[in-house]
């Protein structure tokens, strides 16, 4: 047990219904807990989603929120996915605005490195894609913003899904 | 083929469960329904005057009855007037079942005349909130909403219906499904608690020295009262209660202290402060409870056992020991048990005998004050009024108060000795909940009688109820203790903010009691009496049980009288403000515990010395 704050990363199976995130929201709101992020998708079972938040607390705060999670009769499984036991991926898109070829040059060098790609280009920008762990996510931000001003990021969020045959599931 | 439309399926559902008592108000986008029971005999509706008081008398149903209580409303404004209600509900656990009309699905989100979102508004005061947009749902939702409101920890479901829903026409042949199917719901209703954890608990208990049984509402939400009961007597260990518990185990009991709390007494908080082992019951350890965590529970040693049906109230506010995740009925049944295996295999009795003792003496060094004088003004004082009310209090009486100083002197005199007699809004602390809740008790259980204890000032805010109990023949017993004040503020005011009673005077500049509420009861029709003088109390609670109408009594009460002991705000649970004169008996006994001698000379007595001198205010007792 600590009592300093630490990210911890939540999966979770939900009925397809409409207000269900606003349940989810709401109670991280009312009850004073934080989110870093949320990402919401449809599930592999008609009828019901899968959503993936990234939570801030110590853990008392953690085991409330998960114990609250479930306590919302929308949510059908909620878990905490240890990092260890857990593949978990972000992606994100860069925008950023492009000088002169030289930096454009720069610019590609860096996203081979990161394995990502490069999806729009304009005379003045570059539109970038990125995938990977959160910390990888964020390097490449941190990079690239030394090279080049970025206009835009938008985040997916990270999604997870526990390693081998463990799952959250209803069966 | 027979065609039904969604109100036939909304009646069919309350027939099925026998939920045919309501509490509403209609309006325009509940018409269909209210036209389809016009004509329905079996359903009665007790039309309200507000309605927030819909959805009290519902939850007063509720709680009176153990089942389920259903209020119905209009949309919009109807709706919103609910959300007090709702959330009074559901800090207090109560099963209720409401469900409001709305604009037709094709005008939702177009800010309609009288649309509000209400599923929104209601979202974060519910256990679960429905909209319904198909007619062929109705059935499943009714009766889903029904079962969540009543299983598991229990508390209010909302259902929002749209107009076109309850006139949609449909030849679904089995609107309402046999079985609740939700995967996502697990109220544990078969949980008796794991054994292994009971015996770790059992092992706890018998080992204290100073064991305390803390039992809350959930005793009587899991109608667990008699198992509690005979725990106690099995185990010889002393009880307080929070607000919501009281009467789950009779005031009369040896071994109950009282209240717990920041108006609880005195010797149920010095019982919980210096206890090495808590067994905590159907309770969510409130602050109300608590006081200041920091110094809760404590003694720093104290074990706590938690017992509760909501995962998420364990360990919430206060670490635990032992928790344990059951129905308090079936896991206090499994403590019997092994209670019961154990007694039998172990000669030696209890080896408490310095701490009965002591709960003796404390039970016996407080009591009544003597409330036979009246108070500096000559008026009648609080007390008395409780007094004679135990007196006249049969064992089936229902009390249902309001909310303040009146509920806190109710809560600490009165002798309530059985569960679902008590009722009072503990979470919320919602002025005007006790007049509607009273007439929802009142209608669960017509052969009792009912009395609401209420203040003047929260009485004033659901008096249209008169109405009600009036036109629907409902008889309740209605004592207003008439200080002139908001009277719990006012004490806050006068110990905290140096007698600034900033906007808690209710009263007139001329100094005459108002308003006449006499001539109040009589604008309804209805019978009042004044008390004026001590000896006066009795022969009007007598008078207005003898009524067979509903009967508003005022006693005129001191203007600044006190409840007390009150906790210091944001203090332990033995830091208070007391009168003066119980302060030595009981520090004596205080320090006359028998604690190792470091802990005598060490941090206990510290913490007494500070309190002395820094903290707690005395009053010179009144009478």
């Amino acid at each position: 047990m600590t009592n300093e704050n630490q990210q911890v990363c939540i999966g979770m199976l939900v009925y397809d219904h409409p207000g269900v995130m606003m349940k989810i929201t709401g109670m991280f709101a009312r009850r004073g807990f934080n989110i870093s992020s949320i990402s919401v998708g449809h599930s592999e079972r008609p009828g019901f989603s899968r959503i993936t938040i990234m939570a801030e607390g110590d853990d008392a705060t953690i085991e409330q929120i998960i114990k609250q999670l479930h306590k919302l009769i929308d949510i059908v499984k909620v878990q905490h996915l240890e990092p260890s036991r857990t593949t978990m991926r972000e992606s994100a898109l860069v925008k950023v605005l492009v000088k002169d070829n030289n930096m454009r040059q720069e610019i590609m060098t860096l996203v081979d490195i990161y394995n990502g790609k490069v999806i729009d280009v304009t005379s003045k920008t570059m539109t970038l894609e990125i995938v990977g762990t959160q910390r990888k996510v964020d390097s490449f931000i941190e990079l690239i913003s030394e090279i080049a001003n970025i206009k835009e990021i938008a985040r997916s969020g990270v999604l997870a899904l526990y390693r081998g045959e463990e799952s959250i599931t209803l069966d | 083929m027979r065609i039904i439309n969604g109100t036939d399926i909304i009646v069919k559902f309350l027939k099925d469960t026998k939920n045919t008592t309501l509490f509403g108000y209609p309006g325009g986008q509940i018409m269909p329904f209210f036209d389809r029971i016009y004509s329905e005999n079996d359903i009665r509706m007790i039309l309200v005057r507000h309605e927030q008081s819909a959805g009290h008398a519902a939850d007063g149903f509720a709680r009176a009855s153990g089942k389920l209580g259903v209020c119905v409303t209009t949309s919009g404004p109807g709706a919103t007037n609910l959300v007090t209600a709702l959330a009074n509900a559901y800090y207090d656990s109560s099963p209720v079942l409401a469900f409001s009309g709305q604009v037709s699905t094709w005008l939702i989100g177009n800010d309609a005349f009288q649309e509000a979102d209400v599923v929104g508004c209601t979202m974060a005061v519910t256990k679960q909130n429905y909209q319904v947009k198909d007619v062929n749902m109705l059935g499943r939702v009714f009766k889903e909403a029904a079962y969540i409101a009543t299983t598991g920890r229990p508390g209010p479901v909302f259902i929002d219906l749209p107009r076109d829903v309850q006139v949609a026409e449909t030849n679904i042949t089995d609107p309402i499904p046999d079985k609740v199917e939700l995967v996502s719901y697990n109220p544990r209703v078969f949980s008796k608690g794991a054994s292994l954890q009971i015996k770790r608990a059992l092992d706890l208990l018998f080992n204290a020295q100073y064991p305390v049984i803390i039992a809350g509402g959930g005793v009587a939400l899991a109608n667990a009262s008699k198992e509690l009961e005979e725990l106690v007597n099995l185990l010889h260990i002393p009880v307080v209660y929070t607000l919501m518990g009281k009467g789950v185990i009779s005031d009369d009991h040896p071994y109950v202290l009282g209240m717990l709390g920041m108006h609880g007494r005195k010797r149920s908080n010095f019982a919980v402060s210096e206890a090495d082992a808590i067994l905590a019951l159907g309770t969510r350890f409130s602050d109300r409870i608590t006081g200041d965590l920091s110094h809760f529970p404590g003694q720093p040693s104290a074990r706590i056992i938690h017992v509760d049906i909501d995962t998420a109230e364990i360990g919430k506010n206060v670490p635990v020991d032992v928790p344990i995740v059951a129905d308090l009925k079936l896991a206090l049944q499994e403590f019997l048990e092994q209670v019961k295996r154990r007694l039998a295999d172990q000669k030696n009795g209890t080896t408490r005998s310095w701490w009965y003792k002591y709960i003796k003496e404390l039970k016996e060094s407080s009591g009544i004050p003597d409330a036979k004088k009246p108070g500096k003004t000559g008026r009648v004082i609080p007390e008395k009024v409780m007094f004679e009310l135990n007196k006249i209090l049969a064992i089936d009486d229902i009390v249902v108060t309001e909310v303040g100083q009146a509920q806190m002197f109710a809560a600490h005199y009165l002798n309530i000795k059985k569960p679902r007699t008590w009722i009072s809004s503990g979470g919320l602390g919602t002025m005007g909940f006790g007049f509607p809740a009273g007439i929802g008790a009142k209608v669960a259980k017509p052969d009792s009688e009912v009395w609401i204890v209420a203040g003047d000032g929260s009485f004033q805010m659901n008096l249209h109820e008169l109405a009600t109990v009036k036109s629907n023949d409902i008889k309740v017993n209605i004592i207003v203790m008439n200080n002139q004040y908001l009277g719990m503020v006012r004490q806050w005011q006068e110990i905290l903010y140096e007698k600034r009673y900033a906007y808690t005077c209710l009263g007139c500049k001329d100094g005459k009691y108002f308003p006449d509420f006499v001539k109040l009861a009589g604008a309804y029709g209805l019978p009042g009496i004044r008390v004026e003088k001590p000896e006066q109390v009795a022969g009007a609670l007598e008078q207005a049980r003898k009524s067979d109408q509903t009967c508003i009594i005022e006693m005129a009460v001191e203007p600044e009288s006190n409840i007390l002991p009150m906790l210091h705000p944001g203090g332990a649970l033995d830091m208070f403000y007391s009168r003066r004169k119980e302060k030595k008996s009981i520090y004596d006994w205080y320090c006359r515990l028998p604690r190792t001698e470091s802990e005598q000379h060490g941090y206990k007595v510290e913490r007494i010395n500070k309190q002395e001198d820094d903290v707690a205010v005395f009053f010179e007792d009144e009478s």
